[in-house]
């Protein structure tokens, strides 16, 4: 796991985190090694209030799927990422993103604007994407209790576009290909099983179906439109209204469905 | 001494008595230790532990619903009181948790009329004669047979079982839920607790670890992942959602971090012998409640202070989430908790006094006297002190006991199994 250059990146993040919520802009300490003069202090805490954002959630999005990811690791990170959410809104820098991803002219970048752009109220209220939730299928559920989990997924998700934007500028290949590859996986499992060897497919069933479950998690959060060939599935609008993700939904829904025989 | 088990350890539990000690490990087993008896011979090789019997409590499952595996790790085992001849323990994982009886079979009958040595049966017109068979000693064979299994309890995956002082009911709970169970009833349970929200997104708190209270059957508490313990009455109302107590600390605001709440959590909680105190294990501390207490710890000990400059750099290896367990000693005057690098602390609540001990080969030498190590944090640095940047985080010392009533403990640490034992007195350092 390379816990010793874990801590060594992370050695400067340690230093800014070590005090308080609030920055001090010319305290001596808060600077990185006493090196920055004192007018980096404030983008250089937002720059590691931004990275902590990242890393929570990118935590978030990598559990061990074979297994039931650990609940309580996973609210314990939602919860920091709420934190961070919040000072970022009251601070305003919230606004200041805003601002620099509106410059950009990709497609990509004009789809995350409109989500950025809602009123601030709404970004203030933006929940999370509870992905611990996906995880909870109870097995006392309903389909109502199945169809508000799923569109509990789909609530518009303000940081985890940032996120993705962040990801975009440092590893847009990786990304392609990850969910290039979860989703080839899955359609090599839908291509190969006809429905009527459903029990071969569900024997076999293990990562594949995992990988679905990941990419609709990731997919719903990550409006990103020219990063997945998702010719099967809708393209997304860059509204995200509830009622696009739904009809998307069904036809996931669908595939789940044959999934899971039910 | 120590013994070594080919995974992971995931629980260490003495019996009531101490004679017996169980682990639990990754790969589902139970190994039990029985205390060999003390003989007046040989007064330096007596009270060892031996491997008394090895079986495999739990497998690995698939759920078809979730499409997730259920692990085979036991989360936690917990004896029984001895109500006779045989000895029994509860051990879970994730889903299931099941009641297992060991017992000894040391003579077996011979003479059959019937069957022949081997269980033959004999050609009736060779038996010219009636005889009675007799017991004879046989080498003692450790039976263990499962006696019940309690089965789709849990939504989430459980954490902490514990036995009631009624020696009738025990409890486990999960993420969300506490269920309480009759040992002779495995088709039903009630359910106790129940912190679900209605809608999954506003979950923001889970249980993470829940006790007995010894003596009183209708106590017992829970501990959540923002810090706060809660002792309820289940005379009070049939779900007990409602707590008869909340202890909860206030946070330091001069400490405040984006990860104070994340070391706020609270990884385990137990009653003392008495029953008057509770101890609980975060992820820097371990503090003692005063059950008549209920706005602050009455004793907070640090196990690894040095470790808060680290936290961010713990949050993304994960360390942070490390679940320490913690144990007080058969007199309530001394707590035990584990720590990284192979290093177990102890802290006398008497004196003050708090020692560092490694769980490593050399240490473990028979009758080899443990030395006290000492972590550095930079200014003076004695010999074989250890820096903090030299620290390996990925031996940790999750999961210790203390025997009832001596003292002896078994640190577990990573897949070896230590037992360290006092033989001259209890004299810190």
């Amino acid at each position: 796991m390379g816990e010793e250059e874990g801590l060594h990146q992370t050695q400067l993040l340690d230093t800014m985190f070590v005090r308080g919520l609030k920055r001090k802009c010319f305290d001596g300490e808060e600077d990185i090694e006493g090196t920055l003069a004192g007018f980096k202090a404030i983008p250089s805490y937002n720059l590691q209030r931004q990275s902590l954002l990242d890393m929570s959630l990118v935590k978030l999005q990598l559990c061990h799927m074979l297994v039931e990811p650990n609940l309580c690791r996973s609210v314990l990170i939602a919860n920091t990422v709420r934190q961070i959410q919040e000072e970022m809104t009251q601070d305003g820098t919230w606004q200041m993103i805003n601002t620099q991803s509106a410059g950009q002219t990709s497609l990509d970048r004009l789809v995350s604007t409109d989500i950025l752009c809602r009123s601030s109220k709404e970004q203030a209220e933006g929940k999370l994407v509870p992905v611990y939730s996906t995880f909870t299928k109870d097995c006392e559920g309903t389909s109502q209790d199945n169809s508000e989990i799923m569109s509990t997924v789909t609530s518009p998700q303000v940081p985890k576009n940032l996120q993705s934007n962040m990801w975009e500028m440092e590893n847009p290949q990786e990304n392609r290909g990850s969910f290039q590859k979860s989703l080839d996986q899955i359609f090599e499992t839908l291509e190969n099983k006809s429905p009527n060897t459903v029990e071969d497919l569900f024997s076999e069933v293990d990562n594949s179906y995992y990988d679905l479950d990941t990419v609709l998690t990731g997919m719903m959060s990550n409006t990103k439109m020219g990063h997945c060939d998702l010719e099967t599935f809708p393209s997304q609008t860059s509204t995200n209204s509830n009622s696009n993700c739904k009809s998307d939904l069904n036809e996931l829904d669908h595939i789940v469905e044959i999934l899971v025989e039910s | 001494r120590l013994s070594i088990s080919s995974d992971i350890i995931s629980t260490v539990e003495f019996n009531h008595t101490g004679e017996l000690l169980a682990t639990g490990d990754k790969g589902g087993r139970v190994v039990i230790f029985q205390r060999e008896p003390e003989s007046k011979n040989e007064p330096y090789n007596q009270g060892e532990y031996n491997v008394y019997s090895t079986f495999q409590s739990h497998e690995p499952e698939f759920d078809y619903l979730k499409s997730l595996e259920i692990e085979e790790k036991i989360n936690k085992i917990k004896w029984l009181p001895q109500q006779n001849a045989a000895h029994s323990l509860l051990s879970t994982n994730d889903k299931t948790i099941k009641l297992w009886k060991v017992t000894e079979r040391d003579k077996r009958p011979e003479g059959y009329n019937l069957k022949d040595e081997e269980g033959k049966l004999k050609d009736l017109s060779t038996v010219t004669s009636l005889q009675v068979p007799v017991l004879k000693p046989m080498d003692l064979m450790v039976e263990v047979t499962p006696r019940r299994i309690f089965a789709n309890g849990h939504t989430y995956h459980v954490n902490s079982i514990s036995v009631n002082s009624d020696c009738e009911t025990y409890m486990s709970a999960d993420d969300l839920r506490i269920n309480l169970w009759h040992l002779a009833i495995t088709d039903r349970s009630f359910n106790i607790v129940d912190i679900k929200p209605a809608n999954m997104e506003d979950l923001t708190e889970v249980i993470t670890a829940s006790e007995f209270h010894p003596h009183h059957c209708n106590l017992f508490v829970y501990s959540s992942s923002k810090g706060s313990l809660r002792l309820c009455d289940m005379r009070a109302s049939a779900l007990c959602d409602k707590h008869s107590k909340l202890f909860e600390e206030p946070e330091d605001p001069s400490n405040r971090s984006f990860f104070s709440e994340i070391i706020s959590s609270v990884s385990d909680v137990k009653f003392s012998h008495s029953g008057r105190y509770m101890l609980t294990r975060d992820y820097l501390t371990v503090k003692v409640w005063d059950l008549n207490m209920e706005t602050k710890p009455i004793e907070t000990y640090q196990v690894h202070d040095y470790l808060r400059s680290k936290l961010c750099s713990l949050y993304e290896n994960d360390c942070i989430f490390d679940k320490f367990e913690c144990a007080w000693n058969g007199s309530d005057s001394v707590i035990m908790t584990g720590a990284y690098n192979n290093f177990f602390r102890m802290f006398d609540r008497n004196t003050k006094r708090d020692v560092t001990l490694e769980a490593s080969r050399e240490s473990s030498k028979p009758r080899a006297i443990l030395k006290p190590r000492r972590v550095c944090v930079g200014g003076k640095r004695r010999k074989d002190d250890i820096s903090v940047d030299s620290l390996d985080f990925t031996k940790k010392i999750l999961h210790t006991a203390w025997h009832p009533t001596e003292n002896i403990i078994a640190i577990a640490a990573t897949n070896n199994l230590y037992i360290f034992q006092d033989k001259v007195n209890s004299e810190m350092h």
